[in-house]
């Protein structure tokens, strides 16, 4: 009993000595000690994120992620990237295992408040859609009474299924699989009537397809889905550095810096393209925007000369010289008469 | 309680040299090291949930879940709660392990027994059968079974193969009539009571019976009998109360009737013939474990080949296969887990939804521990038990 006492209290001296210290530092201190963002993708998608055979990703999502790159290393190599699937997506932000989750992620309330992650933007405006095989002879969803239908788990597509359905009195089947070319491979072989997800995806999904001309999209689009990067709660220097390189990337649109021009744009004369590149004034001084975020002045010149702005990143990855060739619509800027809108860089 | 060196020797050893000392002082730091880790973990986990304005709950479990899954052996709909989409999955989770575990014991007693035939070609076909499944990862034959075979190899549900309008097969799954149990059907239950009863009292008369005159008694067939019988005799006594839905084609698939979905059928077909190569290994450890003289013994004493083999090598090798089978079924338990690579929505791939719909990791995962442990020792326990009571009697 004596014996037992003796150990106790020795092992709790020495539980109290190993313990006592402890400390983090912010997201932005470790990704600039460790020399690059760990950025979570998805595990293929044409246009948002995709590996070629040299593991060389190309994407919408991708791209943001070397935006961030470059606006914190000037080099827009310094990512490394987490393919995740829809479902493991979250559990790796929370326990910190990648810096940012670039995903198609819809933004929603739940996820932005309770579930413990902020939203730095929208950088692609989508909708969920349908895809059927021509054969079918189905012109519209709301045909769809009784259909198998594939769909990714735990997803808001999988919700607002539930939810479409229900509202418009039709049953379904779901066939959840989580793994995103075996959810394409099992309605490929006619596992499922229909393969829903953000429409963006449904024409990258039907590309990848045995014979994509079998297929059809269907009009309707049910729901709305604001793609964007995320990160966790509780890291505001963090989150505004992601913020602002969304907000950095449709300012450079607007003011019509581009990758090609950026050097020539830090002698225009126009004060607010001066002062987004980070240009000193005649008086010497710096504007000091990017040290407010604890980046460098010249920080959007690295993001637009990494990774050019917004329009050129789409026009690359989705725009119309692409296989998927979406219109930029609900995308364009603001004056343009879409909805992608920045508050200045002031 | 062993003598105490240092008493015999005083109290002159200094405190480093005594083995009493160094124990106890070796113990302290195991149980510190271990408490330190422990604590580091919990408090890590606090600190960073709390900094992410999370807590740690399981209220979230009555909130209503919003999706649908497509096997459910209790009622459930998308307005259901988590707590009860989870209970989906463990029941979906119980139903492939316990029918995989029946299927692989089958299917694992006759290789086993091939394995060790006289018969060159069945040895043979047996020794193939293990080494090949035994030897490919269970992954690669969970998506060769759904995606090569199951799904490329039936046809679509408007081709599907019919067995006389009754039950239809396609890659949507094998549609078969369901049967719905109208009031009074209780009486086909206690049928069946009645005849477990019956079959445990039959077996009790005819092994006294046999110790008595020495004469046997097919109890076998008989119990097998009154099983199948009681409860249609129950069944019919309350006027047949039960009707059977058949499925129907519709537009794009069948309605009514009971979908086994091709899911289903690749995971079990993987499952069972996965671990029945183990079994198979352990049924022919078991019967070569018994030696030769016993079934001369047996020979000698007159017993016909059949009975040799039922009375006396059988139970002679069932100690040597249980202990290996515990571990195989536990095996079979947790490798159903694989389910969410084809999504069969069992226990993982229900509560992988569920967290990610809701953000909560930590409790899923405890959740996903706790029910993995308890189904694992609940087997353990119960093999414990059988495993005790197929032990030599010795008298």
């Amino acid at each position: 009993m004596k014996r037992l006492l003796v150990g106790a209290i020795l092992s709790l001296g020495a539980i109290a000595i190993l313990t006592a210290a402890e400390a983090s530092a912010g997201t932005l201190d470790n990704v600039k000690k460790k020399g690059f963002v760990q950025c979570g993708v998805s595990q293929g998608t044409t246009g948002f994120s995709l590996p070629d055979a040299q593991n060389n990703w190309t994407g919408l999502d991708v791209d943001f992620c070397r935006a961030v790159a470059s606006a914190i290393f000037g080099d827009p190599t310094k990512v490394k990237f987490s393919p995740l699937s829809a479902q493991d997506r979250f559990t790796a932000l929370q326990s910190g295992e990648i810096d940012i989750l670039s995903r198609t992620t819809t933004w929603t309330m739940s996820r932005d408040t309770s579930m413990g992650f902020l939203f730095a933007g929208t950088t692609f405006y989508d909708g969920q859609g349908f895809m059927v095989r021509k054969a079918l002879g189905v012109d519209s969803a709301l045909k769809l009474d009784g259909a198998a239908i594939c769909v990714a788990p735990g997803t808001t597509t999988e919700l607002n299924l539930n939810d479409y359905f229900k509202a418009h009195g039709m049953t379904f089947k779901g066939v959840v699989i989580e793994d995103q070319s075996q959810l394409r491979q099992a309605y490929d072989e006619g596992r499922c009537d229909v393969l829903t997800t953000d429409s963006s995806i449904l024409y990258s999904e039907r590309s990848a397809l045995k014979a994509p001309g079998d297929h059809i999209v269907l009009p309707e689009v049910i729901s709305k889905e604001p793609l964007g990067p995320l990160v966790r709660q509780g890291d505001d220097a963090w989150f505004n550095v992601v913020k602002w390189t969304y907000f950095a990337l449709l300012d450079a649109e607007e003011l019509g810096i581009k990758q090609s021009n950026v050097e020539d744009m830090k002698k225009s004369d126009n004060p607010e393209i001066r002062r987004v590149l980070g240009v000193a004034d005649a008086g010497g001084a710096a504007p000091g925007f990017g040290p407010g975020i604890g980046l460098e002045e010249d920080w959007v010149a690295k993001i637009v000369k990494g990774v050019g702005n917004y329009g050129e990143i789409f026009a690359r990855n989705v725009g119309s010289g692409t296989p998927l060739n979406i219109a930029r619509g609900v995308n364009a800027l603001w004056k343009d008469g879409g909805l992608q809108y920045a508050p200045p860089i002031r | 309680m062993t003598k105490d060196v240092t008493a015999i020797q005083g109290d002159k050893v200094p405190m480093w040299n005594d083995p009493k000392a160094r124990a106890l002082a070796i113990q302290v730091a195991v149980v510190a090291i271990l408490a330190v880790a422990g604590l580091v973990i919990l408090r890590n986990t606090i600190s960073n949930l709390s900094r992410m304005g999370q807590n740690f709950g399981f209220a979230f479990l009555t909130k209503t879940s919003g999706f649908d899954i497509f096997q459910a052996l209790v009622p459930y709909s998308s307005e259901s709660t988590y707590a009860r989409a989870l209970a989906v999955g463990l029941l979906n989770t119980a139903l492939i392990s316990s029918l995989c575990v029946v299927a692989s014991t089958m299917l694992g007693f006759v290789v086993g027994v091939m394995r060790l035939s006289k018969n060159r070609l069945a040895a043979r076909i047996g020794g193939i059968y293990v080494e090949f499944f035994r030897n490919v990862p269970l992954l690669l034959q969970i998506f060769v079974w759904y995606s090569l075979i199951v799904l490329q190899t039936l046809p679509p549900p408007r081709d599907a193969y019919d067995f006389l309008g009754l039950s239809y097969l396609s890659n949507r799954g094998f549609m078969v009539p369901r049967p719905l149990f109208g009031a009074g059907s209780s009486s086909g239950l206690i049928g069946l009571l009645v005849a477990l009863a019956a079959a445990v009292m039959l077996r009790r008369w005819a092994r006294r019976r046999l110790e008595e005159t020495g004469r046997s008694f097919p109890t076998v067939a008989v119990s097998l009998a009154l099983l199948a019988l009681l409860p249609m005799v129950g069944l019919l006594l309350a006027g047949l109360p039960v009707r059977l839905d058949f499925p129907v084609k519709t537009t794009f698939n069948f309605s009514g009737g009971l979908v086994i979905a091709p899911e289903f059928i690749a995971l079990f077909l993987a499952l069972s013939i996965y671990h029945a190569t183990y079994i198979a290994e352990a049924v022919r450890a078991g019967v070569s474990a018994v030696s030769r003289g016993q079934t001369e013994a047996a020979q000698a004493l007159g017993l016909s080949p059949a009975q040799a083999l039922s009375n006396v090598v059988v139970p002679q090798a069932l100690r040597v296969i249980i202990p290996p089978l515990a571990t195989i079924y536990m095996g079979v338990i947790k490798n159903s887990s694989l389910a969410v690579a084809i999504g069969y929505p069992d226990l993982v791939a229900v509560g992988g939804t569920v967290m990610n719909q809701t953000g909560r990791a930590i409790e899923i995962v405890l959740i996903w521990m706790l029910v993995y442990l308890s189904l694992s020792l609940t087997t353990s326990v119960f093999m414990n038990w059988f495993n005790a009571r197929m032990k030599l009697v010795e008298r």
